[in-house]
């Protein structure tokens, strides 16, 4: 990479714990801390885990009627959000295909989104370019940590006691140690938990105060992608993408009765036949048989010998021990308990179509 | 005492008798991180210098493992299909992966000593 990478807010402080980086959509990010991949796993579904997603873009729609405009951007019913409540929705294309997927939560003044690190170019001059410049504001100084896991609600409480009482996809502001932080139960793990946005000069003071905790370690960007994966949850450029719709990828449930009739969203006559009709090919858990990950591109072959599809994300996964999968199968080979085979390295492998998530969600109620 | 011997990329090789021990080095190890599943050759199988030989595989991704040297495979680790964290654990001695009957012995001495080793790992950055 010629162009030099950034560096969140939290850099010295994984620096100080060991973190091994990689380069991540032009940031320098933390992919493990020195226990491991698998270690720090376990870690956040037996306890609690650390994430540092300051990446990840903050953004705020200021303008009166800005639900309305984002509404012809995306499928998910904007409008009926309350003051505190989110909802997990897609950029779409005139295709129907997804440009980007993202956080959405309404606040007393203004929309706030969070979109992924590597989109977030693409997403403002999308935004700016509907809503006008004065009223789409990204908080690139802000800091994004998530705190996920079982032990994450007792761990935060303890610095935090205004998050009793949020519910999953709600959000508030609350203040932590101190720092007015905007904090939501959400997350993307399986797992119960909070995304926490906070200045980026308070993100180090915050996130010292919650490794503190007997529940919480660090974890990287390694685990976060095991435990999405297990969890079953879509991750940009690998399951999303602009050629896919958020109806082959098992996202109907994100647009509301009222969108798909009303539509008014780009691609919404494709996306309202697919719902209508069903789509050609379909998103699906695919666990190999053997131990032998099959990593994304491996290709999906059916009963009958012919290929019928991809993977796209696939590993090993640390809670089911062993590999886990998700990709995109034909219609006729979508429903679970279809026997398949996946090509790794020119060998054929045994594997079935399953149902997702391969970890129950343990979401809090 | 045994003479052991390292390629750039990162593979061990050490010469018994006439039989040589191949595997991953330490920092190979710790560069991969977690070792969840290792593909290994068949037995029997002739393979070349620098030629593919096994697949480790991470959680985070698949790396090729090349053969250091050319000959025949005699036996491989069979401990690793249950236990492939050996390789993280002993990677220069019970992580071993396969073991093999050298075509060409001359072939050892193109590569590292275990001082050249060290010397080209402290110029990696």
């Amino acid at each position: 990479m010629s162009q030099e990478l950034k560096q969140t807010p939290l850099h010295a402080l994984h620096a100080e714990l060991g973190a091994k980086f990689v380069p991540f959509a032009g940031y320098d990010m933390p992919v493990q801390y020195p226990a491991g991949i698998l270690k720090e796993h376990i870690q956040t579904r037996a306890g609690a885990g650390l994430f540092d997603v300051s990446h990840m873009g903050q953004v705020r729609l200021t303008a009166p009627g800005a639900d309305a405009a984002l509404e012809r951007l995306v499928p998910g019913d904007i409008a009926a959000l309350s003051p505190g409540e989110m909802r997990y929705t897609m950029f779409t294309n005139d295709r129907g295909g997804v440009l980007d997927d993202l956080m959405v939560t309404r606040r007393a003044g203004d929309i706030f989104m969070v979109v992924n690190a590597g989109c977030k170019t693409e997403d403002l001059v999308l935004l700016r370019a509907a809503l006008g410049d004065a009223h789409v504001e990204y908080d690139e100084d802000r800091a994004l940590l998530a705190l996920q896991g079982p032990g994450a609600a007792a761990a935060l409480a303890r610095h935090a006691p205004g998050i009793a009482g949020l519910g999953f996809m709600k959000a508030a502001t609350v203040a932590i140690g101190g720092t007015e932080a905007w904090v939501s139960r959400s997350g993307y793990t399986g797992e119960d938990g909070f995304e926490i946005s906070l200045p980026g000069d308070a993100a180090e003071a915050v996130a010292r105060l919650l490794l503190g905790e007997p529940e919480v370690a660090a974890v990287g960007l390694g685990a976060r992608d095991s435990l999405r994966l297990e969890a079953g949850l879509c991750l940009y450029g690998n399951d999303l993408t602009p050629d896919i719709t958020p109806i082959e990828a098992g996202l109907t449930w994100t647009i509301s009765k009222r969108r798909r009739e009303a539509g008014g969203f780009r691609g919404d006559a494709i996306i309202k036949a697919q719902i209508a009709d069903g789509p050609s090919r379909r998103r699906v858990g695919i666990k190999p048989a053997g131990r032998a990950p099959a990593r994304a591109h491996t290709a999906v072959v059916g009963p009958d010998g012919a290929v019928v599809g991809e993977i796209t994300s696939g590993g090993f996964g640390p809670s089911v021990d062993g590999p886990v999968a998700m990709g995109y199968v034909t219609r006729g080979c979508a429903k679970a308990g279809t026997e398949i085979e996946l090509d790794i390295r020119g060998k054929r492998h045994a594997a079935a179509v399953v149902k997702l998530p391969f970890t129950p969600h343990r979401y809090a109620k | 005492m045994s003479d052991v011997r390292f390629t750039k990329d990162h593979e061990w090789v050490r010469l018994e008798g006439d039989t040589a021990t191949i595997g991953i080095s330490e920092y190979a190890q710790e560069q991969l991180g977690d070792v969840v599943f290792i593909e290994l050759p068949t037995v029997g199988a002739d393979v070349e210098a620098g030629g593919d030989a096994a697949v480790v595989e991470s959680v985070k991704a698949a790396s090729e493992v090349y053969s250091p040297v050319s000959g025949r495979i005699i036996e491989v680790n069979d401990d690793l299909e249950a236990t492939p964290g050996l390789v993280n654990e002993s990677a220069e001695d019970e992580g071993w992966f396969w073991r093999m009957e050298l075509s060409d012995p001359d072939e050892l001495e193109e590569l590292m000593t275990a001082k050249d080793y060290k010397a080209f790992l402290e110029g990696l950055d």
